[in-house]
């Protein structure tokens, strides 16, 4: 069996970042698996620009953004295959994967991350009724559909739901020819970046209609209509609302799914509110030497934080091999059991957060803790407690379920808590 | 000039025409969609009931106990997914153990084997998430799981490899009689046969009343299902009902043949024989009705909703007889659950019918098997690698989700009356049927059927008619 320090799985932006992070923390074993026909992901179908404001200071489309990563790849040699699906890690890290020229095959990693990515959630998921048509797409494969192959999935279109895709979609169809005619969000507030609803919807005269969903759906071999209802505040229709638009497509843009199939698989441990794996402070899940980033731990809003969040990965995993290499079981694995973890605990307003554990032995001088909240908050305090102590009271104008948050935190900070066991975030009204 | 024209490529009409080809026949079968499996067909409950309900003496019962038997031989020799599961019937209260025990006797009438009814402890320790307030339950042993498409498709495969025709996007506008031979007017011209097998579900009616004046009604009757993803597949393990009501036999709980889980069927009676919409307070009754007799279903794992439509005649009982006053015309009409059960009897009994009428003698050469779909999971290890090797196109994974490769997809299109339509591979092969409903596979499947079928992506359809995926592209009406 063929043997590397680190296997990655996905070629995506997380798994491009993690793997010029670990080469350059002193790994040279690596190899990524990619699914597709090239590296880059999900940024090759995102032709529009706004990404890499923070990593590069500029502004770049998707395909850019992803060359850079993917040139870094290059130039340092790392080794990756394309057309090549994993089928399933064991918990002692063998990877079986498969593809046309090499057939079903196992590879021995010292260590895996994984860089899955999401899938979106289906009108199945959505439970939505009515008739089975064609016509009907989720925002992604659409993108795919025009971006990379120039093909228009329809004329008339009605996006429903405001994820940044959806948004994105509005605009690209109004480009392309296609006359977009709503946006409808259930929730009262829209999930998608707000430059993406000034730059996508106002700026075409494409409205967008919250507290709405797609109650019908018309048409028994292309789609020819939709019905609209307004919603409660439970996500009910309310009858006597509805309204109809005649469209020959639906796009939906209602959330990502982290896809995690092959980690539940090895015995990885989830987290239910992000359908990602439980990570601690290094992105190692419950599994020694496994570890996760980008949008298979949790989704983000931009991808220059998962490009930061797979930089982590990638050198925790590198410094996991290296320790394993130097034989020093006993020092590393010792003092990761003798450390308390302290837990991560959200509450009031805030979801989840990644990581849900910290060992203050093993983190690094800064910490970067990233989360969202449930709500839309305005004039809020963004709070974090040690135990009972209030640490961090940072004021924020608004904040929103679209837009990923973030603290800090600092090890010398937590060094000065012995015994911390609880780190609390949550939102406080002003 | 046909010997038999079959009117439907359903289950009923499949199992027919396979049954038929046995026999020194001409044999065609008219079928108004792009491919088999279309209608009542393709969404029901994919189950081989074991044949307790229908009434005792009635062809019903007769042919669901028939067809029960037959369903584990003709799946080895067809080669499609078929499991004896078990089904039970749960009782949740003492006052209803009447109904219990009269579906207990009735079953033994019918012939049934195994029947028993088990007390509380007995239905929680087979199947531990039944409600805890469950009072008793009828086992049925022979109960079973089939896909309903792998039955209908691996039929229609073996009745084609054995000389029948068939034609598709053939819709039948008018029939009648001159001097002995059958007219049959469709869309595509005429069709001339001495004998008509009216196998058209929910629109046999629609033909059986163009050729007699003892006019039948076929009210379709909508059932909305709720697919769970296969995470959820081994909530239960064997077919969980309701006790029966004036509807039928209510909402089910169910694995299935693929390892998902199904929940539904509501019992609608609608007029729109084209009506498979699902709605809101179908779906609700779905997901509400289901908890009551199972617990803890995880909802939250749905992922897809369907309707299909049972072919409901008023007498609920199946029609199979030449009608009185058209002679040569076969009905087989009436076909409701358990008509998916029933159906290789069905094939069978109309057959014998045929078979007596026209005096037809076997074939020599009948091929009574039929080899599926390759599904490489079936495969060790070795056998695998030796099999991309010599086909590399099944080292290329396409459905994600069910780890479907393109050289099942390649298979499904060029086998015989081979899938022309994204759901046509959908049905045969599972690509797009997994959590992710197709959004990963369905631009990949649809190159491989334009470079395969040799059609532009224009053309490529969900499900033939005016079902294309694409409608232009970028900027060409600008």
């Amino acid at each position: 069996m063929k043997t590397y320090d680190i296997v990655i799985i996905g070629g995506g932006p997380a798994g491009l970042a993690a793997a010029v992070s670990a080469r350059e923390n002193g790994i040279q074993d690596i190899l990524i698996l990619e699914r597709d026909k090239e590296l880059g992901g999900i940024l090759n179908q995102c032709i529009h620009n706004g990404f890499g404001l923070h990593t590069f200071k500029e502004e770049l489309t998707g395909p850019e953004y992803a060359g850079r990563f993917i040139k870094q790849v290059m130039d340092l040699g790392i080794e990756y295959k394309l057309h090549t699906m994993v089928m399933d890690i064991s918990s002692d890290k063998i990877v079986t994967a498969m593809n046309r020229e090499e057939g079903l095959f196992e590879i021995q990693a010292g260590a895996v991350i994984l860089a899955m990515g999401c899938r979106e959630r289906s009108r199945g998921a959505l439970n939505i009724p009515g008739y089975r048509p064609a016509g009907i797409y989720s925002a992604g494969t659409a993108q795919r559909l025009v971006n990379m192959e120039g093909y228009m999935p329809g004329r008339e279109v009605v996006i429903l739901g405001s994820g940044d895709i959806g948004l994105i979609m509005a605009r690209r169809m109004t480009l392309e020819g296609a006359k977009v005619k709503v946006v409808a969000e259930l929730m009262p507030y829209s999930g998608g970046l707000k430059r993406n609803i000034v730059q996508c919807l106002n700026d075409y005269d494409i409205p967008l209609k919250l507290s709405h969903t797609v109650v019908d759906i018309k048409g028994k071999e292309r789609v020819e209509g939709i019905t609209l209802a307004e919603v409660d505040g439970k996500g009910k229709p309310i009858p006597g609302t509805e309204e109809e638009y005649t469209c020959d497509t639906l796009l939906l843009s209602c959330g990502l799914i982290p896809e995690n199939e092959i980690s539940r698989g090895m015995g990885v441990d989830m987290n239910p509110v992000t359908s990602g794996p439980k990570v601690n402070e290094s992105l190692e899940t419950n599994i020694e030497g496994v570890f996760a980033c980008g949008n298979v731990l949790h989704v983000h809003d931009l991808v220059d934080f998962v490009s930061e969040e797979a930089k982590t990965a990638g050198r925790n995993a590198a410094e996991y091999v290296k320790n394993l290499q130097a034989d020093t079981d006993d020092r590393d694995k010792h003092s990761r059991e003798e450390a308390a973890e302290i837990v991560l605990n959200p509450v009031e307003g805030v979801r989840y957060t990644v990581p849900s554990t910290i060992n203050p032995v093993h983190m690094d001088e800064n910490l970067t803790v990233r989360f969202r909240v449930g709500g839309v908050y305005k004039n809020c305090y963004v709070s974090v407690y040690f135990d009972e102590e209030r640490v961090i009271h940072k004021k924020r104008p608004v904040v929103a379920p679209g837009e990923m948050e973030q603290i800090k935190l600092t090890k010398e900070q937590l060094m000065k808590y012995p015994g911390l066991k609880t780190i609390t975030v949550k939102i406080e009204e002003a | 000039m046909y010997d038999v024209i079959i009117i439907g490529s359903g289950v009923s009409g499949s199992a027919a025409a396979r049954e038929l080809s046995r026999y020194k026949a001409k044999v065609c079968v008219l079928e108004k969609e792009e491919d088999v499996c279309c209608g009542t067909s393709k969404a029901n409950s994919g189950i081989v009931h074991a044949g307790y309900d229908a009434k005792e003496g009635s062809l019903m019962a007769k042919l669901n106990v028939r067809g029960n038997a037959m369903m584990e031989q003709l799946s080895k020799e067809l080669d499609f997914p078929f499991q004896r599961v078990g089904s039970l019937v749960i009782c949740l209260r003492e006052e209803d153990m009447d109904k219990l025990q009269a579906l207990y006797d009735r079953g033994v009438a019918n012939g049934v084997p195994g029947l028993q009814i088990l007390n509380r402890e007995e239905v929680l320790e087979m199947e531990p998430n039944i409600v805890d307030n469950v009072y008793a339950a009828l086992y049925a042993p022979s109960a079973g799981i089939v896909c309903p498409f792998g039955l209908n498709i691996a039929m229609a495969e073996n009745a084609c490899e054995n000389g029948v025709e068939f034609k598709f996007d053939t819709k039948v506008q008018r029939l009648g009689k001159k001097d002995d031979i059958w007219e049959i007017h469709t869309n595509q011209g005429v069709f001339k046969t001495k004998y008509v097998v009216n196998a058209a579900g929910v629109y046999a009616d629609k033909f059986h009343n163009m050729v007699s004046e003892k006019k039948i009604h076929i009210t379709p009757r909508r059932g909305d299902y709720c697919l769970l993803d296969k995470t959820a597949g081994a909530h239960v393990s064997k077919t969980i009902f309701a006790l029966p009501n004036e509807f039928g036999k209510g909402i089910l709980v169910t694995p299935t043949a693929h390892g998902n889980l199904l929940l539904g069927p509501t019992a609608i009676d609608i007029e729109e024989k084209e009506g498979t919409n699902t709605t809101r307070e179908g779906l609700d009754q779905v997901l509400t009705k289901a908890g009551q007799n199972v617990k803890d279903i995880p909802m939250r794992q749905v992922i897809t909703s369907f309707a299909g439509l049972r072919a409901h005649e008023e007498g609920h009982e199946f029609i199979i007889e030449e009608v009185e006053n058209a002679k040569g015309f076969i009905d087989c009409a009436g076909i409701e659950s358990p008509g998916l059960t029933s159906s290789p009897a069905i094939g069978e009994m109309v057959a014998g019918i045929l078979k007596e009428k026209l005096h037809l003698e076997e074939k020599e050469n009948f091929i009574a098997t039929r080899k599926g779909i390759l599904d490489p999971n079936t495969l060790t290890k070795e056998e695998r690698v030796t099999l991309i090797k010599e086909k590399p196109a099944y080292g290329n994974i396409i459905c994600r989700c069910e780890m479907i490769t393109e050289g099942e997809i390649i298979d499904a299109i060029h086998r015989p009356l081979g899938a022309k339509s994204l759901d046509g591979v959908k049905r045969r092969t599972r690509a797009g049927m997994g959590r992710c409903q197709a959004g990963f596979c369905s631009p990949r499947t649809m190159e491989i059927l334009a470079r395969e079928l040799d059609i532009p992506m224009s053309e490529i359809t969900k499900s033939g008619g005016k079902s294309q995926i694409i409608t232009g592209t970028n900027k060409d009406q600008l």
